[in-house]
């Protein structure tokens, strides 16, 4: 707690010296704690001379990682392609349906508590229901992409488009504004903030989904490989595997966070 | 009363003309009235304050002028016509408690907006200059930033700016300086004045400040709650220009305490 403390403090005493990104000590402490956990993992495997068929150590993922790196890679493009494809899909049409909830409240009204009931069907239950009907391509796993997407955007799209201020609602009174320059001029930019937040959780669901949807009928991709791996006992690739699945996860949500530092500009900076 | 009567302009003088205004809110617990009997005018370049204890009903009057309510009994009119039409000619500014800026444009793009949107300025008035209006208000150099980058009382002389921004008429402003410490509220209130002489509109002000309510105004209208109702109209026979220490003076505490015994009585 107090180590914490006195790295907060002295990130703040960085920036304020005007070393606005670079910052080290912030990253100091969270790059210390991986390699004391992973050193930590190497002892514990050693000292207790756990087989490497149950726990694998960071030394046998690491020489896995090398020896089947282009295994690995050439399994990560289909999920990458369905991940990033369910990501686009899943948000634009909850994006757009956002728009017409906004503008046109019947239809929020009666189809709000529908979306409320789908979203409490288990993903792991939906992914077999469209490999059924869709078949063991990439569409099935686009789809459980995009639904896991679709749910967090559309709710907190819906919010973001109505959290105009009343002040400034009435201001586009006096002004005279019409419904679209309404759309365009405020509620857009009002919703990015709450628009990015969801964006951030769904980049790393997406990838989930993508996984999931492989886990029931697949012929590649990381998915795929976790499967393959666990039912043949190699530990050492299914950690691997593990870790470049949530390299790319990172990867994606950092990607996400970077465009939102350039498009929502104008609120003081979050950190991500 | 009597001098609600004796001051009541005119109707060719006048820019706002109340008529035994009402209005009443339909809410979950039943009918609310929040104005009764609202009757009184607002001369053509006056600067008239609505002061009055919390919830008796001034932003619901300044809402009425500005189109944004409509009244249950009793006519409105502003600059002669419905105030509907005074809305969609521009004539009316608004400046509201938070300065309600968009977070995401600059000083410059927020005083722009109202040129914008809702067809602009209808021709054959003259907008404003939005980089002259910004000097107008003291904000010159700083036409560049973005609100959060601003202190609360500068983003209120943005959000003035952008009131006048249309040449408006008449301009509202509920409670503009309510938000900020003293000291920043009487410099706004000297610049205020300034802006008021040299720009020519009607100004209708709501404070809860009694000192601000004394300096500015020519005519303070004070309110009483349950239902709104205008109390009583006084005259502030105070010289303009109006120097800061003119808070000082005795003039100006006699009229002071004249309004805290109304507003307390
Ligand atoms: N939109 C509304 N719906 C219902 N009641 C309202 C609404 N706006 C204001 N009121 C009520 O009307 C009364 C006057 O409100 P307001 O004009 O905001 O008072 P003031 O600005 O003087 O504090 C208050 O009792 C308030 O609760
Ligand atoms: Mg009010």
């Amino acid at each position: 707690m107090v180590t914490t403390e006195v790295k907060a403090r002295e990130g703040r005493r960085t920036r304020r010296g005007g070393n606005a990104r670079g910052a080290p000590s912030r990253w100091i402490a969270p790059v210390v704690t991986i390699v004391v956990v992973i050193a930590l993992w190497q002892l514990v495997v050693v000292a207790f001379g756990i087989p490497n068929y149950v726990i694998a150590s960071p030394v046998d993922v690491g020489r896995e990682l090398v020896a089947s790196w282009d295994m690995l890679m050439a399994n990560l493009w289909p999920t990458a392609l369905e991940t990033v494809l369910g990501f686009l899909l899943g948000n634009v049409v909850a994006i757009l349906i956002a728009v017409v909830f906004v503008h046109w409240k019947t239809a929020e009204r009666s189809l709000f508590p529908l979306v409320i009931f789908v979203r409490t069907v288990p993903i792991v239950a939906v992914a077999p229901i469209l490999v059924v009907i869709f078949g063991t391509g990439y569409l099935p796993k686009i789809l459980v992409a995009a639904l896991i997407s679709f749910f967090p955007t559309l709710v907190n799209m819906v919010r973001g488009l109505e959290a105009v201020q009343r002040q400034t609602m009435e201001l586009l009174r006096v002004l005279s504004a019409t419904r679209r320059e309404t759309f365009f001029k405020v509620r857009l930019y009002t919703s990015l903030p709450y628009l990015f937040s969801s964006l951030k959780i769904s980049a790393t669901s997406s990838v989930i989904g993508a996984v999931v949807g492989e886990w029931v009928g697949a012929q590649e991709g990381l998915g795929y490989l976790i499967i393959q791996s666990t039912f043949n006992f190699n530990v050492p690739l299914l950690y691997a595997t593990m870790v470049v699945t949530s390299v790319f996860a990172t990867l994606f949500f950092l990607l996400i966070g970077f465009v939102e530092s350039r498009v929502v500009t104008w609120a003081p900076k979050t950190e991500f | 009363m009597t001098v609600a009567a004796s001051t009541r302009a005119d109707p060719d003088q006048a820019d706002i003309v109340l008529d035994d205004l009402e209005l009443t809110f339909e809410t979950d617990r039943g009918r609310l009235t929040a104005l009764q009997g609202v009757t009184t005018s607002v001369a053509s370049r006056g600067f008239v304050t609505i002061i009055g204890p919390s919830g008796c009903g001034k932003s619901t009057l300044l809402r009425v002028i500005a189109d944004l309510l409509e009244p249950t009994a009793g006519s409105v009119s502003v600059l002669g016509v419905d105030p509907e039409e005074v809305r969609r000619a521009r004539q009316i500014g608004f400046v509201f408690q938070d300065a309600a800026l968009l977070d995401w444009r600059t000083a410059l793009d927020n005083v722009k907006l109202p040129l914008e949107v809702g067809g602009g300025v209808p021709a054959g008035t003259e907008p404003a200059d939005p980089v002259a209006m910004l000097e107008l208000v003291g904000l010159g150099g700083r036409a560049q930033a973005y609100p959060h980058e601003l202190s609360g009382g500068m983003r209120q002389r943005v959000s003035i700016a952008r009131a006048l921004v249309c040449n408006p008429r008449i301009l509202l402003m509920d409670e503009p300086f309510g938000a900020l410490d003293e000291i920043t509220r009487d410099k706004l209130n000297t610049e205020l004045l300034r802006v008021w002489q040299d720009t020519g509109t009607t100004i209708v002000f709501v404070t809860h400040s009694i000192p601000e309510a004394v300096y500015l105004s020519q005519k303070v209208i004070v309110m009483s709650a349950n239902p709104g109702r205008v109390r009583e109209v006084v005259d502030i026979d105070l010289p303009f220009p109006r120097p800061a220490d003119i808070r000082e003076s005795q003039r100006f505490a006699t009229i002071a305490a004249h309004l805290r015994g109304l507003l307390e009585g």
